[in-house]
């Protein structure tokens, strides 16, 4: 949102209710394909909210602005997320999330930076955190106070160039970077396949100052995005513990949540569920 | 080589014969640069020395970014530089930004048509370090990256000009460097251009086409061979992408003979681009190619290497000499 500082308090309370609007955008951008990353997008609506419509400097109007803060996504599969949130942030439109994953679509299954509001090519898994670290370095050298946030992943920290990333972050002392790790248990092949534990410890042992907390609490959301704001030479990471489908039952419970695909049959069920839960009004 | 230089690290310093030559004639030029485009950065992978970017660090401290030894992460962080606006150098060996940080260079930067300058030190055959060194398939490997500038150049001349070159020009590059004492093939006239081939002798039996040192080769091959009675005509081709296919088969229609030399393996570089720009312009010659095998080379002193796998000047003389 266009302005030059975040605020100081945030209205909980409205940012679950844009999560929620994000979750059922991606419930028909899922519905619309048949499959998806739902599980991911779902379980990191409620940060992609905090930053969106809470944290993140932007203006929806000029993308280029050499003044915004940046957000990276490198898991570029979670793409249902961001297209949800962009659209909810007036970056696309609301009415063309129906095309998401279809022929010819800009809303495509893993992110290309060809779509407005799109910072990187996420998907190659690794890439994010390190051209993080470079877009930092490219906003000191211009002696702006922008910020960072570069959402990744458990499994990504497989990678071993994340790790490199890590490293230079402290090096060069980037305390306008924010890593958002979102530990959602799964990977390609299932339950994640590496033990990637003590993730906190990890980053605390690279120089990072790190918090740790349930990655579906609105509260805990925002009082560690407020925590990160310090600009006291350190990159700071939050790791998000998050519930992949969460707000669906059925997905929240699926043994095979890392890529959905939902029978035609099941969608009334699933919307139905959804709708419940959130309850009415929302 | 110069007082205090070690030849540590794959060093090595080739200078050739007699011909004068200038010290680290990419970082003066970047240096240079630095001062009238202030978007320029510089970055290495721990190999600052060994890739003779000091001069720009010591004239902009504060525009120049050593990550360490991560090839990946310096990709990366130069293609986050990027898109700040920035025009970042980034210095390493060959072989580690091409067979350790392809994925970053294809993705990270290609894919989305990033400035970024990489610089590579030790191409093909100029350490005696042995396969884990020697860059000898990086033009194979980066030609397959749609986008990306590819450059070979021959001289402390070329390697001056091309930097200027390529900090104008809008895209990802991958330029080969020659480090230390380079010598000067090409007089101060000389001019580069990005995708331009340039033929720089006349001849009648025999066309040389080359690219990086061994056009120095050439040269100096095709003098020794007028004296024999041979007329070698050159054609020197430092951008191998895009690549001067107009050049080459205008070039190659006026000789019966072709022979491309290359500091590289002879499957996937200069070789490769000749055949098939001659094939595609349906154009007969018959074609010999000076270059290395498709296989790792060993460990040794450079000359003693160069001159086992013809690099030399009279290795290619003698190729040349044994065509008619």
């Amino acid at each position: 949102m266009l302005r030059n500082s975040p605020p100081g308090t945030a209205d909980v309370g409205a940012l679950e209710r844009k999560a929620t609007r994000l979750r059922r955008h991606m419930l028909t951008m899922a519905h619309g394909q048949g499959q998806g990353y739902i599980g991911q997008g779902l379980g990191i609506a409620d940060a992609l909210a905090a930053l969106y419509f809470h944290e993140l400097r932007y203006d929806p109007h000029n993308l280029a602005w050499p003044e915004r803060d940046r957000f990276l996504l490198s898991t570029g599969h979670y793409s249902i997320a961001l297209w949800a949130a962009l659209a909810e942030a007036g970056i696309i439109p609301i009415e063309e999330l129906v095309t998401y994953g279809a022929d010819k679509s800009r809303l495509v299954m893993s992110t290309l930076d060809t779509t407005p509001g799109v910072e990187m090519i996420g998907g190659s898994l690794g890439h994010g955190l390190g051209q993080g670290v470079g877009q930092a370095l490219g906003l000191r050298v211009d002696r702006s106070d922008a910020r960072v946030f570069v959402e990744l992943s458990d499994g990504e920290m497989q990678e071993g160039s994340t790790w490199e990333a890590a490293m230079s972050a402290s090096h060069f002392k980037l305390d306008g970077l924010v890593a958002l790790i979102d530990c959602n248990g799964i990977q390609a092949d299932g339950p994640v396949v590496l033990d990637m534990e003590p993730v906190a410890d990890k980053w605390r042992a690279f120089g990072w100052e790190t918090s740790e907390i349930d990655g579906n609490d609105m509260t805990a959301i925002v009082g560690a995005l407020t925590g990160a704001r310090q600009r006291n030479g350190k990159p700071k990471a939050i790791v998000l513990r998050t519930l992949p489908g969460k707000g669906v039952p059925r997905i929240e419970s699926s043994e095979k949540s890392h890529f959905f695909r939902i029978d035609v049959g099941q969608w009334d069920g699933i919307i139905a569920e959804f709708e419940n839960s959130v309850g009415a009004g929302q | 080589m110069e007082a205090g230089r070690t030849p540590a690290m794959g060093q090595d310093e080739d200078v050739g014969d007699g011909r004068q030559s200038v010290e680290a004639p990419f970082g003066r030029a970047l240096a240079r640069l630095g001062q009238s485009h202030p978007d320029i950065v510089g970055l290495t992978a721990d190999l600052g020395k060994y890739t003779d970017i000091l001069p720009f660090r010591d004239a902009f401290p504060d525009r120049f970014f050593n990550v360490g030894m991560a090839e990946q992460n310096l990709v990366a962080v130069a293609a986050g530089l990027a898109r700040t606006g920035k025009v970042p150098f980034a210095t390493t060996y060959g072989v580690f930004a091409t067979r350790r940080a392809y994925d970053f260079v294809a993705i990270a930067l290609a894919h989305s048509s990033l400035d970024v300058k990489i610089v590579a030190g030790l191409p093909g055959l100029t350490t005696g370090y042995g396969g884990t060194h020697q860059a000898i398939e990086d033009l194979a490997l980066m030609r397959m990256i749609p986008g990306l500038t590819i450059i070979d150049p021959c001289d402390a001349t070329e390697i001056e000009a091309a930097t200027g070159a390529i900090a104008e020009h809008r895209g990802p590059v991958y330029m080969r460097l020659l480090r230390g004492n380079v010598p000067v093939v090409f007089e101060a006239g000389y001019r580069f251009e990005i995708g331009r081939a340039r033929q720089l002798r006349e001849g009648s039996d025999v066309g040389i086409i080359s690219t990086g040192f061994m056009t120095e080769r050439a040269l100096d091959a095709a003098e020794a061979l007028r004296k024999q009675g041979i007329s070698v005509g050159v054609l020197h081709v430092p951008t191998i992408k895009p690549f001067d296919a107009e050049a080459v088969a205008e070039f190659s229609t006026g000789f019966n003979h072709i022979v491309t030399a290359e500091n590289h393996v002879v499957v996937g570089g200069l070789a490769s681009l000749v055949v098939e720009t001659l094939f595609d312009a349906s154009i007969a010659k018959k074609v010999t190619r000076i270059g290395l095998p498709d296989r790792y080379i060993e460990c040794g002193a450079v000359p003693t290497l160069q001159a086992k796998y013809g690099l030399t000047t009279e290795a290619v003389i003698a190729t040349i000499a044994a065509l008619n």
